[in-house]
């Protein structure tokens, strides 16, 4: 039996080709990735008007066939029907935004010269009615000799004339290509189809001008940035905290109800303190994530993102970086590892190295759990000024911290290791629109389905390894040796801490170190396993981990520990992406080692400064 | 005739010179492909006041965001009636 014909979707960035694809495939739809590289693969599945099933792959968005990017690479390689990615499309959707079409002519143009069938989509065409441009698209269609269906993605209108149409065309048989045509030539003649398919065009003063005029002020527009920034950390915060008690006693239910309705054993202890209590301790900051990645999603939906990048080039400028580095290292505050991947956008390979270095000390969600149970026990929640508490306020620190700390590295490294010259900024700005909920909550679901199957093997997998660690080989009875101490983890934790004794860590934080690098999170639950066997002999099961955590810590410690986690590279996740993003293992080598280095100076710092000052 | 980073604001003009050797090769392939063109119709929309932020400006029916040093190598003059 023939495979599922392969149509494939392909056009400028924002010619709204990922609502297009949304609209055609709906929920049937998944993200993969191209072998050995990091593009995301969406594909789905499309109902031909015969019945048939077709298998429909959104491409990267792509300004021409000379790919600037490896985004760019990859759509090259699928519609030329080289590099192995894919296997050769049987038709191509090629879409185009009605308002701008002049410019996206062109690289429709040099994809109907590849001589595969093609039907152009006609993107958008209600939004550039509104701006007052009407276009014919039957004359479109003679101009260009194929399909051309006017579509309105979002609103759903024309997908059954596109499906009509690809009914007819992925059985054709493909045509020579043609000669590849000069650009500027090429960019003439797109002009001219334009202009002969414009059956009417008023100049209107569009509202994304309008809205503009206020977001690129230069007075205004910040002001309204960093608003924007301080209600989407508001919100992760405040709006997660109701969820979040919700998945907790969840969690904590199914952990009472196992231990009420099954008796003590190795494995009950194992399920209840390794299993649920490691899981559930990451699955709670779920809400916070999926809310930051509403944000980051919203923005960039809506268009706004592209204006905080200008917005920002100046700054960014500063340290040999351009604006479009704004957009991973946000992102990188919900996660670094959709944070290096998002960096692909950046043409220039010094430039974007040098993000995906300093990416890591973005504060991610993965660290906000290490930081919210430390300053929780550690520091007292005192009011320190009007609506500012103490704890609020060292959170804050922490943050600004890697934010500076990432501004001084990228100085340091664009003068040193990725030195060049510097890179430019040069963006289209999308027209704004409304984020449509379906698209959004497609992102949201498919991120949560990420971080929850990371959830339950990464993170479970750790867990459950560091708890058989710890509780094996048991001591001898009675000999009063604690059973931390003589397990297999405690005797590679008792190693380790004669490393970092210098730098005021004490055996526990030794030995949650290294299950934190699978996930930093992990640490939260490890010191807690830790506690939890320790005591396993006395009567301090229930004691929170803040209490014993008070007990055996002193305050320069605890903040020591803070300091490490806002540099070190801890994460598996991230090393392993920046691999990937790299192609080798130098650059993520590089960045274990300076992240490593700057962890244990700055901890050390901080360790000796407090007790210096007498905390 | 002016570059794109002295040429009045929100005035449309058109683009009479672009100096691609003043530009790096894929600067200069970004540009042509986001629609700079002699000729093109063009507008600047926004430019910082002070210091050496970006300019956004419109060309054809789209919003580019570029630095003033790319900005520099393109020269704009007020359109001819003809257009």
């Amino acid at each position: 039996m023939h495979p599922a014909p392969l149509v494939a979707l392909v056009g400028n960035p924002n010619a709204g080709k990922s609502a297009l694809f949304n609209a055609l495939t709906g929920a049937r739809q998944k993200v993969g990735n191209y072998p050995g590289v990091t593009v995301e693969r969406h594909h789905g599945r499309l109902v031909l008007p015969d019945g048939r099933p077709a298998e429909l792959v959104d491409l990267p968005g792509a300004y021409s066939l000379e790919p600037s990017s490896p985004d760019e690479r990859v759509t090259r390689d699928v519609v030329t029907g080289t590099g192995g990615f894919e296997r050769v499309p049987d038709a191509l959707v090629v879409v185009v935004d009605a308002a701008n079409l002049d410019n996206h002519l062109r690289f429709a143009m040099q994809l109907i010269a590849l001589g595969r069938p093609v039907v152009i989509a006609l993107n958008m065409v209600d939004l550039a009615e509104r701006d007052g441009l009407v276009l014919d698209a039957g004359r479109l269609s003679a101009e260009l000799g194929v399909p051309v269906i006017p579509t309105v993605a979002v609103r759903r209108r024309g997908l059954d004339e596109l499906r009509e149409a690809l009914g007819g065309l992925v059985d054709r048989e493909p045509a020579a290509a043609a000669a590849p045509e000069d650009i500027r030539a090429l960019q003439r003649r797109a002009r001219t189809v334009a202009r002969a398919a414009i059956v009417s065009e008023t100049p209107t003063r569009r509202w994304t001008q309008t809205l503009d005029r206020v977001a690129l002020h230069p007075v205004a527009g910040p002001v309204l940035l960093l608003g924007i920034l301080f209600v989407m950390f508001q919100a992760v915060f405040t709006w997660a905290a109701t969820p979040a008690d919700m998945i907790d006693a969840a969690f904590g239910g199914l952990e009472g109800w196992i231990t009420t309705n099954t008796g003590a054993s190795f494995l009950r202890s194992l399920v209840t303190d390794g299993l649920i209590a490691g899981v559930g301790a990451v699955v709670v900051f779920l809400p916070q994530i999926l809310i930051l990645f509403l944000f980051i999603l919203v923005l960039e939906a809506s268009g706004y993102m592209v204006r905080a990048a200008f917005l920002m080039d100046r700054l960014m400028a500063g340290v040999g970086l351009s604006g479009r580095a704004f957009i991973p290292l946000l992102s990188s505050f919900a996660c670094a590892v959709p944070g290096i991947m998002a960096t692909r956008t950046i043409d220039d390979e010094k430039d974007r190295l040098t993000t995906i270095l300093i990416a890591p000390l973005m504060t991610c969600s993965a660290r906000w759990p290490v930081y919210t149970l430390i300053i929780g026990a550690m520091i007292p929640n005192t009011q320190v000024a009007p609506f500012v508490q103490l704890q609020g306020l060292v959170m804050f620190g922490l943050l600004i911290v890697g934010v500076a700390g990432a501004y001084g590295a990228a100085l340091v490294l664009r003068r040193t290791v990725t030195r060049g010259a510097s890179s430019g900024f040069m963006m289209e700005m999308p027209k704004y629109q409304w984020p449509l909920l379906r698209d959004i909550g497609i992102g949201l679901w498919t991120r949560a389905m990420i971080f929850l199957k990371r959830a339950g093997t990464i993170i479970a997998g750790t867990t459950v390894v560091l708890w058989l660690l710890l509780s094996f080989p048991k001591p001898p009875e009675g000999s009063g040796i604690s059973p931390v101490d003589y397990s297999v983890a405690g005797r590679i934790g008792n190693a380790i801490e004669v490393v970092v004794r210098p730098i005021g860590f004490n055996r526990d934080i030794a030995l949650a170190l290294l299950p934190a690098m699978a996930a930093r999170e992990v640490a939260v639950s490890a010191i807690g396993t830790v506690y939890a066997i320790d005591d396993s002999e006395g009567e301090a099961g229930q004691t929170a981990i803040s209490d014993r955590l008070k007990a055996r810590w002193s305050l320069p410690t605890a903040l020591a520990f803070l300091m490490w986690f806002v540099w070190a590279p801890q994460c598996i996740s991230t090393i392993a992406v920046t691999r990937r993003e790299t192609n080798g293992w130098k650059w993520p080598a590089f960045m274990v080692g300076y992240l490593f280095a700057a962890a244990y100076i700055f901890a050390g710092i901080t360790y000796w400064l407090a007790v210096a000052v007498g905390l | 005739m002016a570059s794109l980073t002295a040429f009045p604001h929100r005035q449309p003009g058109t683009v009479s010179a672009i100096e691609w050797d003043r530009l790096a090769a894929p600067e200069a392939r970004r540009l042509r492909e986001l629609g700079f063109d002699e000729g093109a119709s063009i507008e600047v929309l926004h430019r910082s006041r002070f210091g050496q932020g970006p300019i956004a400006c419109r060309i054809g029916r789209m919003t580019v965001a570029l630095r003033r040093a790319v900005a520099g190598a393109i020269h704009v003059a007020l359109p001819t009636p003809a257009e």
